[in-house]
């Protein structure tokens, strides 16, 4: 090894940005996000694996929830919001011109901080996005999948009839998990989906992540450092600046390094509880 | 010091506040028995002085210049063919506007000039939509004094009310179930179709109610496209036309008249008998009135229990 190569190393090391070494399903290049003349979040480049849990964190207002919205174009709905870079999914830029949005959302589904189950019956909840994609299949073969695969049948499976909105607010996010997977996505985006819930109806949403990770690629928000540390496999610090006000990637990497040796101070600091 | 007793009555400034308190209870209370007690006795009034026209003949003759023989037949007649045509032309139009404004317009300064002028719309006095009407239906479509003309009339005089209760009604639907099915991968217009629209239907449901239930009362405006108040037939398609299309047709462009222009023609004869048959009118179309608007209680209860 010649003395270049290690001092090559080394700096490597330190590098805070740590990209993962498997297939990527996002690629994110210097992406920022304006809302009006608000720079929620600039300069993010990130790459996501497959099959894998990553979790965004950082204190409240550093963008994280701003970031995870740009990945399925959910920023859209909100008129004064402009993203900048690109962000490619599968290699393919989700921002060119040509692309629909409605082709984005139905590979990459989300599931949102509140509950926010249709009021509609149980059953009606997780066919109807299958409906709207004209996905094939019979109506009860689509909800027996969708809800196995969220841990939600055996609790429900005798009354599909009842409203969603009368299940427990843990049952409600599973059944929004549930009808995510009824669309046969690819990716879920997790935006604090644990926050309104109790530590037992959480723990029931953790062993489910790590269920589906077998087979789906999650991206989670958490403003729960245990949390993540519990459920993903790399962890994303993000950091709004002190001065500047826009968010940035501080530190990313495979979670246990990320949270038993952080390469910045002030990744250590935030884990610790110093501050956030 | 715990050798004095604790006392909590009010004192000083907090007696103040409690009087402040107590006296606006008194003076809201009195605004609202002036405004009811008012209301109370223009009904006893009117039904005092109508009720004893009140008959099966009253509602089903036709005018007379014999106030004893002389009913509302042709009104109600009009009325009902009127509000029908009213309703058919302005409730697609207004909930079309609404569901634009609120979910596929651009949020720029085109859509704040629609809305303003919305608003301003919903506050222009009726004879204005009349001269509108007149203008429009009657002389430049040639519909003469008909009652498609009178309803195409009062369907602008009430759009713009049902556009903005049908706004509020969509704005009431939380955004959560909009972002929950577009996430899914539905189309603007499928989370309008499945998600929107069904919760927001029984507030448009109740605004529409409402605004028709001005529609039935409205008379400057159908005075101005030339209502008529002596009528010797029945308005509007019969029930043999239901299954003639250019029957159908003839009845629609027949002239017509409604029953406020018809209690208002009454209250030009000076003659007692004539008053009666105007009150008797007005305890018709009063009831007519407080029927819809119990419908749009009725609705509301429905659906908010669900």
């Amino acid at each position: 090894m010649t003395p270049d190569a290690t001092a090559a190393e080394s700096v490597q090391r330190a590098d805070p940005i740590r990209q993962p070494p498997e297939d990527t399903v996002f690629r994110l290049q210097d992406v920022g996000i304006w809302y009006g003349n608000k720079h929620a979040i600039s300069d993010i480049s990130l790459n996501i694996p497959v099959n894998r849990v990553t979790a965004l964190i950082g204190p409240s207002g550093c963008g994280k929830s701003s970031l995870l919205r740009c990945l399925n174009r959910m920023n859209d709905l909100i008129p004064s919001a402009r993203v900048e870079g690109t962000v490619e999914y599968h290699g393919a830029d989700i921002y060119a011109r040509s692309v629909d949005p409605v082709e984005v959302r139905r590979r990459i589904g989300m599931v949102f901080q509140k509950p926010n189950p249709f009021p509609k019956s149980i059953q009606d909840n997780v066919v109807f996005g299958a409906k709207v994609n004209g996905i094939e299949g019979s109506s009860g073969e689509i909800v027996e999948r969708a809800l196995k695969q969220a841990a939600l049948w055996d609790e429900v499976k005798n009354d599909l009839k009842k409203s969603g909105l009368e299940l427990s607010g843990g049952q409600q996010q599973r059944l929004c998990i549930a009808r995510a997977l009824a669309v046969q996505p690819d990716v879920i985006l997790m935006d604090e989906p644990c926050s309104a819930l109790d530590p037992i109806a959480t723990l029931k949403i953790e062993d489910l992540i790590r269920e589906l990770v077998k087979e789906y690629t999650i991206i989670i928000v958490t403003h729960n450092m245990q949390q993540a540390a519990r459920v993903s496999d790399y962890t994303a610090f993000l950091l709004a600046q002190e001065h500047g006000l826009n968010g940035t990637l501080i530190e990313y990497g495979p979670t246990n390094e990320v949270f038993t040796q952080p390469r910045e101070q002030r990744t250590e600091d935030y884990i610790t509880g110093r501050f956030g | 010091m715990a050798s004095e007793q604790l006392r909590l009555r009010a004192g000083g400034a907090v007696a103040r506040r409690q009087l402040v308190s107590r006296v606006s209870r008194y003076l809201f209370l009195g605004a609202t028995v002036l405004g009811v007690s008012i209301l109370g006795f223009l009904a006893y009034d009117t039904i005092d002085s109508g009720a004893s026209r009140l008959s099966l003949d009253f509602l089903t003759n036709y005018p007379s210049r014999f106030a004893e023989k002389a009913g509302l037949r042709p009104a109600m007649y009009g009325t009902l063919w009127l509000m029908l045509i009213t309703v058919f032309s302005s409730i697609p139009i207004a909930i079309g506007t609404a569901i634009w404004i609120e979910e596929f317009a651009p949020r720029n300064r085109l859509l704040t000039i629609v809305k303003i002028n919305l608003a301003n719309l919903a506050g222009v006095p009726s004879i204005i939509y009349g001269i509108l009407g007149l203008t429009i239906f009657v002389r430049f479509y040639g519909m003469d004094r008909s009652l498609l003309a009178g309803g195409f009339t009062l369907a602008l005089m009430i759009i713009p009310m049902t556009v903005i209760a049908s706004q509020e009604a969509i704005r009431q639907v939380p955004p959560s179930l909009r972002d929950g099915a577009l996430a899914l991968g539905a189309t603007r217009w499928q989370a309008v179709r499945h998600n929107v629209l069904p919760n927001a239907i029984p507030g448009i449901m109740t605004g529409t109610i409402l605004a028709i239930s001005r529609a039935v009362g409205e008379t400057a405006a159908l005075i101005m496209i030339g209502g008529a108040a002596f009528i010797h037939f029945d308005p509007g398609p019969n029930l043999a036309d239901f299954a003639d299309p250019g029957g159908f047709w003839a009845g629609l462009n027949e002239s017509f008249t409604v029953i406020p222009i018809q209690i208002y023609a009454w209250t030009l004869d000076s003659r007692r008998e004539f008053q009666a048959n105007a009150s008797a009118g007005i305890i018709v179309l009063m009831t007519g009135v407080m029927a819809l608007n119990l419908l749009a209680a009725l609705i509301r209860e429905r659906f908010r229990r669900n």
